[in-house]
């Protein structure tokens, strides 16, 4: 079938986006007919989230046409996308807090009558429009939010992520309500349920590494098709490098760590794994599976609501970060800046876990702190000639002053969360060669990755998250890209998808946290 | 190991590059000095009669500032900030002079020193203790203190009295030998000597830059954020409480209304004194240098017969000329 470009009602060609070295759209393409449910696919940092951003206006491409209903558009805001008939729906609600749902509708200029048939047919007939934004529970606030696009009846809705952490009974009629936007309007459909995609979708393009790979018909059993399209052609190419690591029988040995049923009583639930001394365990999910609750639970930051955590066999309790350090168990985030005190030196960034650590106070040794300092660096190779303030280090190289500064202070158990997020790729394997040999020397090390690829090159064993828990685990061996993306959508091997599993997972318990929750507005890929 | 992964701080790095270094870590105080000397200059200009002892008057008179000062960079430092200063400082002149009054004799005066420099670390572990315990912003807490500690001194003594020991008053008034070394600013180097240079080498003054600069990474690498944060807010009642025995000294009474202007100043100092506001950057010595340019904005003013009110005015925009300036220097290098 070929359509002109008028015939389409939304035709993006040939957008470019780089932020500095990283390529995160390179001449991407979307068209969506006029009536379809249009899915946006790609793994983790494919560029998906770059594509939205910039159809509704919020970043500017560097190159690329956006052409709505026949003629071009270029929107500089949200507001203007808005004006030229694009409405989107983000993970996060675009409410305001401390205003209640009238006040937030009259702010977005909302017609009250349809936004109220809208929010009775995603089955919210008693919401209380007084009621401050800041007390709904996180769940009503996403139906609030699209219920708003919805009565603004867009050209084309933009939906990221609407049905994650929403209870069963709200997905069902959120997905009808997508299917009900009728012959004139479109919808770009934004999630990692293939499920969801399979049902109410009509095609989906598919994204990998910035670029449009495939627009597939979705249809019974094109599952596997976007899959295949999600990874490319590398999946059978790329041969079985082997870990270093050999399989040890674990039968005699006490787990590093070890963990029974964790949950934080909200994402993670019931998240179940050991970790062996001496080995490199990925943990691979999709976005927002419960991976940051775990990894924060195991670093110290935050407490867990039930479950048990064992260190060396024996249960700990962690009140403060400084008491899983102290034990040796550390944690490398993803976000430098999350991690690193940006206007200070690299020395005192390195120095700062073990010298102001809590039960220390007093004098820093400067003699002795000089040496482990200058140790930690060249045992990363940093190029610290820009020493005086980290900022000015480039991202691997402030990456690296991260994990130096758990190497400096001798550490048993690393919690790295995507530590290679956003380097080059040549720093990049200086931390793979760095955590092998961490592993080699008896260290234990955790890896969440959002770089499949990394699993085969760096781990001895990895596990899959979805819905909080772990729902698999493999040898690295085993661990193709493939499989732990089939895995990490929680699809089986053998292409019968396990609706009640899904169905299930979904039912989430409606997180009653405030809107602006800080810890989940963790910042997703670039 | 590969040949581009300079050592810090290695043998290789000559006498030169150690000063390069310095100039570039140190370049706002720096610029601060050369700020300082051409204002020196214009003052010599306006005033043909200033010369080094009037100099050596400014540093005294700026004494109590100074120390105002330095209390609030440590605390800006480490992410908080106190309104509070200038009643706490009133609160503890006026506790020392009606004490030295009802009890005089220079050994009481070293007791009655010794109690008002613990009201001062009292004072300020309630507004840090506040901060972190009711998790109210700082500005807030400090604000309310403000007025608290204002009362208290008010109920010390209603009007401006009591006394100062002979010692006490001997420590900031007049110099040493020549008239070129005034005593308050030998007081001034050793009460700062005595509290930053230790602080800035402890494990507590890291935690403090830790804490300003990045709680959530403080956190993550186990500092103990809110330990520090009361830390910083203990250390500056410390130094404010010498900031207001420094008044009773010079004065030789205690005033229960603080001079309110003392606040302003000490954040304006702080600022152009180049400690970020948001904390994490900065160190004492660049406020206390602060403290005499505004002084000697000020002195300027009244040489020149410039309307009070105007001189306020023009003080203002002084203030953001140099900051404006001081920014665009810092983007354009952080850029480069």
């Amino acid at each position: 079938m070929t359509l002109t470009a008028t015939d389409l009602l939304l035709e993006a060609t040939d957008v470019s986006k780089t932020y500095g070295a990283v390529v995160a759209l390179d001449h991407a393409s979307l068209s969506v007919q006029p009536g379809e449910v249009h899915a946006l696919m790609g793994a983790n940092g494919a560029g998906k989230s770059t594509f939205v951003k910039i159809l509704t206006g919020a970043v500017t491409p560097d190159t690329g046409r956006i052409v709505v209903r026949g003629r071009e558009r270029t929107s500089h805001s949200p507001a203007e996308a808005r004006r030229n008939g694009l409405v989107s729906v983000y993970q996060e609600p675009a409410v305001i807090p401390d205003l209640d749902i009238r006040d937030n509708l009259r702010l977005t200029q909302t017609p009250i009558e349809p936004f109220r048939h809208w929010l009775n047919e995603l089955g919210l007939e008693d919401l209380d429009l007084s009621s401050l934004a800041r007390r709904l529970p996180l769940a009503a606030l996403r139906i609030v939010d699209l219920a708003r696009a919805l009565a603004l009846e867009p050209d084309v809705l933009l939906l990221d992520e609407i049905t994650a952490a929403l209870p069963a009974n709200l997905t069902e009629p959120v997905l009808r309500a997508v299917q009900q936007q009728g012959s004139d309007r479109s919808v770009i459909f934004i999630s990692h349920r293939i499920i969801e995609i399979a049902a109410i979708c009509d095609r989906a393009t598919v994204l990998r590494n910035g670029e449009t790979v495939g627009v597939v018909d979705v249809t019974a059993g094109s599952e596997d098709t976007i899959v295949e399209l999600m990874l490319g052609e590398d999946t059978t190419a790329l041969g079985h490098k082997k870990a270093a690591g050999a399989a040890v029988d674990r039968g005699q040995q006490t787990p590093r760590i070890s963990a029974r049923k964790l949950s934080d009583g909200r994402r993670l639930r019931d998240a179940t794994l050991d970790l062996y001394p001496g080995e490199v365990l990925g943990v691979v999910a999709l976005e927002d599976q419960g991976q940051d609750e775990l990894f924060a639970i195991l670093s110290g930051a935050e407490r867990p609501v039930s479950g048990s955590l064992l260190l060396d066999g024996k249960a700990v309790s962690y009140r403060h970060p400084a008491d899983a350090i102290r034990r040796g168990v550390v944690f490398v985030a993803a976000d430098r800046a999350e991690a690193l005190l940006m206007q200070r030196s690299v020395r005192e960034n390195i120095s700062l876990p073990f010298s102001a650590r809590i039960p220390q106070w007093g004098w820093i040794n400067m003699g002795r702190e000089g040496r482990k300092v200058d140790e930690a660096v060249e045992t990363l190779q940093i190029d610290a000639r820009a020493g005086a303030e980290v900022r000015r280090l480039s991202g691997g190289n402030q990456q690296k002053v991260t994990i130096a500064r758990w190497v400096a202070s001798g550490v048993k158990t690393m919690l790295c969360f995507d530590p290679t997020r956003g380097i080059d790729i040549r720093t990049k394997n200086q931390i793979y060669v760095l955590l092998r040999d961490l592993a080699t020397a008896g260290a234990a090390i955790l890896l969440y990755t959002s770089e499949l690829k990394e699993i085969q090159l760096v781990c001895d064993r990895a596990i899959v998250i979805f819905g909080g828990e772990v729902v698999a685990e493999m040898a690295a061996a085993g661990a193709d890209e493939a499989a732990l993306l089939r895995a990490a959508h929680n699809l089986k091997s053998d292409a019968e998808l396990p609706e009640e599993a899904v169905a299930g997972t979904v039912a989430e318990k409606a997180a009653v946290e405030a809107a602006v929750d800080d810890t989940s507005t963790r910042a997703s890929q670039p | 190991m590969s040949a581009d992964a300079t050592t810090l701080g290695g043998p290789r790095s000559g006498a030169a590059d150690v000063l390069v270094r310095f100039a570039r870590n140190h370049a706002w105080t720096l610029g601060l000095f050369a700020f300082l000397a051409v204002l020196l200059l214009f003052t010599k200009y306006v005033n043909s009669y200033y010369n080094l002892v009037s100099l050596a008057n400014t540093a005294t008179s700026v004494l109590p500032l100074a120390l105002a000062a330095v209390a609030q960079a440590i605390i800006v430092m480490a992410g908080g900030i106190d309104l509070s200063i200038s009643s706490q400082m009133a609160l503890v002149s006026c506790f020392a002079a009606i004490l030295m009054q009802a009890y005089p004799g220079d050994l009481t005066a070293v007791g009655i020193v010794i109690l008002a420099l613990a009201l001062g670390v009292l004072l300020g572990a309630i507004n840090g203790g506040l901060i972190v315990l009711t998790k109210v912003p700082d500005i807030v807490v400090t604000l309310a203190t403000f007025f608290v500690w204002a009362g208290f001194a008010l109920l010390v003594t209603p009007k401006p009295g009591g006394a100062a020991a002979d010692w006490l008053k001997g420590l900031v008034v007049g110099s040493v030998g020549t008239d070129l070394l005034p005593k308050a600013l030998i007081m001034l180097i050793i009460v700062v000597a005595a509290i930053w240079i230790p602080l800035s080498r402890s494990r507590l003054g890291l935690s403090i830059y830790a804490v300003g600069s990045n709680r959530l990474a403080a956190f993550r690498s186990g500092v103990a954020v809110n330990r520090t944060k009361f830390l910083s807010y203990v250390i500056g009642g410390l130094v404010a409480a010498f900031a207001g025995l420094s008044l009773t000294a010079s004065t030789g009474i205690g005033t229960p209304v603080p001079e309110p202007t003392y606040v302003l100043i000490s954040i304006a100092a702080v600022v152009l004194g180049g400690v970020s506001l948001a904390g994490g950057v900065g160190g004492v010595f660049g406020p206390i240098v602060a403290v005499v340019v505004l002084q000697l904005i000020r002195d300027d003013m009244t040489f020149m017969h410039v309307d009070p009110n105007l001189g306020l005015v023009a003080q203002g925009f002084i203030l953001i000329g140099v900051l404006v300036v001081g920014s665009l220097v810092q983007m354009r290098r952080s850029r480069a």
